[in-house]
């Protein structure tokens, strides 16, 4: 966290003790879930409040499932997913607000692969993967790399893109225990960059010092990068949409800083990051 | 009778004049300044305290005096009452801590609710789960079958607390012995507080030290398949124990008795000699709760351990490999979990497990502790 961001964030718990006794001044929404979508949240955050100056917008991470846990709670306005809420957590808010909960895609991310840069590998398989992370492929020599073991980093199960991973490349079934579980996606690129032999996964925006693997959907197909044109045409096998979810339709500033961010300016942010607009 | 200016100034300064007469009455008997007089039937002279004497039939011209012990002002007897109560309430939070840990594990001894999802059987036994080749013991917690094998994460707490206490529990020892009867008197001013600064690193710090850096010279060093792996947890953990051990034998070296060092060398004993025979064994209870307490403290490390294991929960014999500990576990998943939820549960009775092997150790350690310092006083 930036000194701004913390700068921010005791502003605004100042602000939002402020309100409990002057509600008209100034808003406040809170944020919270997603690792992958932190780095995206906050910037939005920074931006919205320079235009809006009496709205405040705190930020904060812990993985997609601590998100939707607490917008079940109640303490937060606005949970950022990188996985869509399943349906017994859906039936939790209908239960507890009697309200639907709305879902709303911000942005869209190509979930991607990542190899050290020394790894002489660029593309690989989507059955290929799930060997490697179920542990049933475990020699780099078995796809044609040198003969060195595949060391797996995952993630911690709290994480959305563990959840994602999971249904969408392994279809279920369990990582190998051999894997490497990682508090967040930078911990993730930061263990592959040190690791000659590792593979890992994680949100593009994060990709810096590492190798990022083309996916094939098949042994057939082409491989894919995860870019901007290849998500838009829905060519990229990990594509994925990146959710706000509200426990009740937006309203007031949780509404203003949504459509905000869905605007042209908030999109443009989103591929400053390095994720891909919605549109 | 009046007091002599002195004994006066050091009872206002609020310092018990006590003196050892048999038939002295208790002083919290008497009020304040204690008035009675007593008989001098055994020729001791009875002196009465304080400003007022109303005890006036004491015989004033006995050769002896005799004091007469007052009780301590009021406040004395609050701060008292403080201080015992704050004692208390530190074994009031570790018993109440206890009780809610064992508590919110009780459902998974009780609840059906918890036992459709996990039973205690399926924890401790390989379990054929659909998927796998054989039974095996698997921590998956998140999946569409929940897995809560304990014993890959048993075993991995065991692998980092052994790898730890192999480095540890030397160098501890080691510079212990080192300072205590080598070291020169200016060489220990400087050996002694840098290792107990050691204790002061936050652990969090260490951890950070061992992934960014640790793991990549020993990868580098011994050609390891996994960078993060249970012996740079467990090197990083012996940071953390080191000035465990240190203190406790340092002090148990110290504690040895001049004398027996004295008779050795008066028998013609080596220095090392000397050293070997007879100060380690009689240190040797000191050095091993210096240990227990540097094992207890290793088994309970979440930090260091979250950071720098690389969290597989592996189940094998193997240094080199990734480890997820005990502690490492429940820092990373309770954040999340359902409360109330099976899985909440069974973090819990980790917890549990945890509570009662750091309570068990760490009580070991002390018993040895009073053990060792009893005989000493017995035998100097």
């Amino acid at each position: 966290m930036n000194l701004r961001t913390m700068t921010w964030s005791v502003l605004a718990a100042l602000v939002t003790v402020s309100t409990l006794s002057a509600p008209a001044v100034a808003g406040s929404v809170t944020i919270k879930g997603s690792d992958t979508m932190v780095i995206l949240g906050q910037r939005w955050a920074e931006e919205y409040m320079k235009k809006t100056p009496t709205t405040t917008i705190q930020v904060t991470g812990g993985g997609s499932g601590t998100g939707i846990s607490a917008l079940i709670n109640g303490t937060t306005d606005i949970c950022q997913a990188s996985r869509s809420m399943s349906a017994p957590e859906k039936e939790k808010v209908r239960e507890r607000y009697k309200t639907t909960g709305v879902e709303t895609i911000v942005a869209r991310d190509g979930l991607s692969v990542y190899v050290g840069d020394a790894n002489p590998l660029t593309e690989i398989t989507l059955d290929q993967l799930k060997l490697i992370f179920t542990g049933k492929l475990t020699s780099w020599k078995e796809l044609g790399g040198p003969d060195a073991k595949i060391i797996v980093y995952s993630r911690e199960n709290s994480s959305g893109t563990y959840v994602f991973f999971k249904e969408h490349v392994l279809k279920g079934a369990d990582y190998t225990p051999r894997a490497q579980t990682m508090p967040g996606t930078a911990a993730v690129v930061n263990a592959v960059a040190k690791e000659k032999f590792g593979i890992g996964y994680g949100g593009a925006a994060y990709a810096k010092g590492i190798k990022i693997l083309k996916v094939k959907k098949d042994a057939q197909a082409p491989g894919v990068l995860p870019e901007l044109a290849n998500i838009k045409d829905g060519s990229y096998a990990l594509s994925r949409p990146l959710f706000f979810y509200t426990r009740d339709k937006p309203a007031g500033d949780i509404k203003s800083f949504t459509d905000w961010v869905l605007s042209p300016e908030g999109q443009a942010i989103v591929s400053k990051v390095g994720y891909f607009p919605v549109n | 009778m009046s007091l002599p200016a002195s004994a006066e100034g050091a009872l206002e300064g609020g310092l018990p004049f006590v003196t050892e007469t048999s038939h002295l009455r208790h002083p919290s008997d008497t009020p304040r300044w204690s008035s009675d007089a007593v008989s001098s039937s055994d020729g001791s002279i009875p002196m009465t305290v304080g400003g007022v004497d109303p005890g006036a039939r004491v015989s004033v011209g006995a050769q002896r005096a005799r004091l007469v012990l007052s009780s301590p002002p009021r406040w004395h007897r609050i701060a008292e009452i403080m201080i015992r109560v704050l004692a208390l309430s530190a074994i009031a939070a570790v018993v109440l801590i206890f009780a809610f840990v064992a508590r919110e594990a009780l459902p998974l001894f009780t609840s059906h609710e918890v036992h459709k999802e996990v039973t205690l059987r399926q924890m401790w036994t390989a379990q054929q789960w659909p998927g796998y080749d054989a039974p095996d013991h698997i921590w998956q917690p998140v999946s569409e079958i929940p897995k809560y094998g304990v014993w890959p994460l048993l075993v991995g707490t065991i692998k980092v607390t052994l790898v730890a206490m192999l480095f540890g529990v030397p160098l501890g020892v080691g510079s212990a012995l080192y300072v205590s009867q080598y070291a020169r008197p200016r060489a220990r001013e400087i050996i002694k507080p840098v290792v107990e600064l050691l204790a002061g690193i936050p652990s969090v710090v260490l951890g950070f030290f061992a992934l960014m850096v640790m793991a990549s010279w020993i990868q580098d060093a011994f050609g390891l398949e996994s960078r993060l792996n249970a012996i740079v947890a467990g090197l990083a953990l012996s940071f953390a124990i080191i000035p465990v051990i240190f203190t406790i034998s340092e002090e148990a070296f110290g504690a040895v008795p001049r004398s027996y060092v004295e008779a050795s060398i008066a028998l013609g004993a080596a220095r090392w000699q000397t050293i070997l025979r007879v100060v380690l064994p009689a240190a040797s209870p000191g050095i091993a709760a210096g240990v227990a307490l540097g094992l207890g403290r290793a088994v309970g490390e979440t930090m260091i351990v979250l950071m720098a294991s690389g969290n597989a929960a592996i189940l094998s014999g193997v240094f080199s490999e990734s480890v997820r500990t005990l502690s490492a576990t429940i820092a990373a998943e309770l954040a999340e979990v359902v409360f109330g939820g099976a899985h909440y549960t069974v973090l819990f009775y980790l917890g549990t497990l945890l509570f009662l092997v750091t309570f068990v150790v760490n009580s070991a350690g002390d018993w040895i502790i009073n053990r060792m310092k009893r005989r000493l006083g017995v035998a100097s």
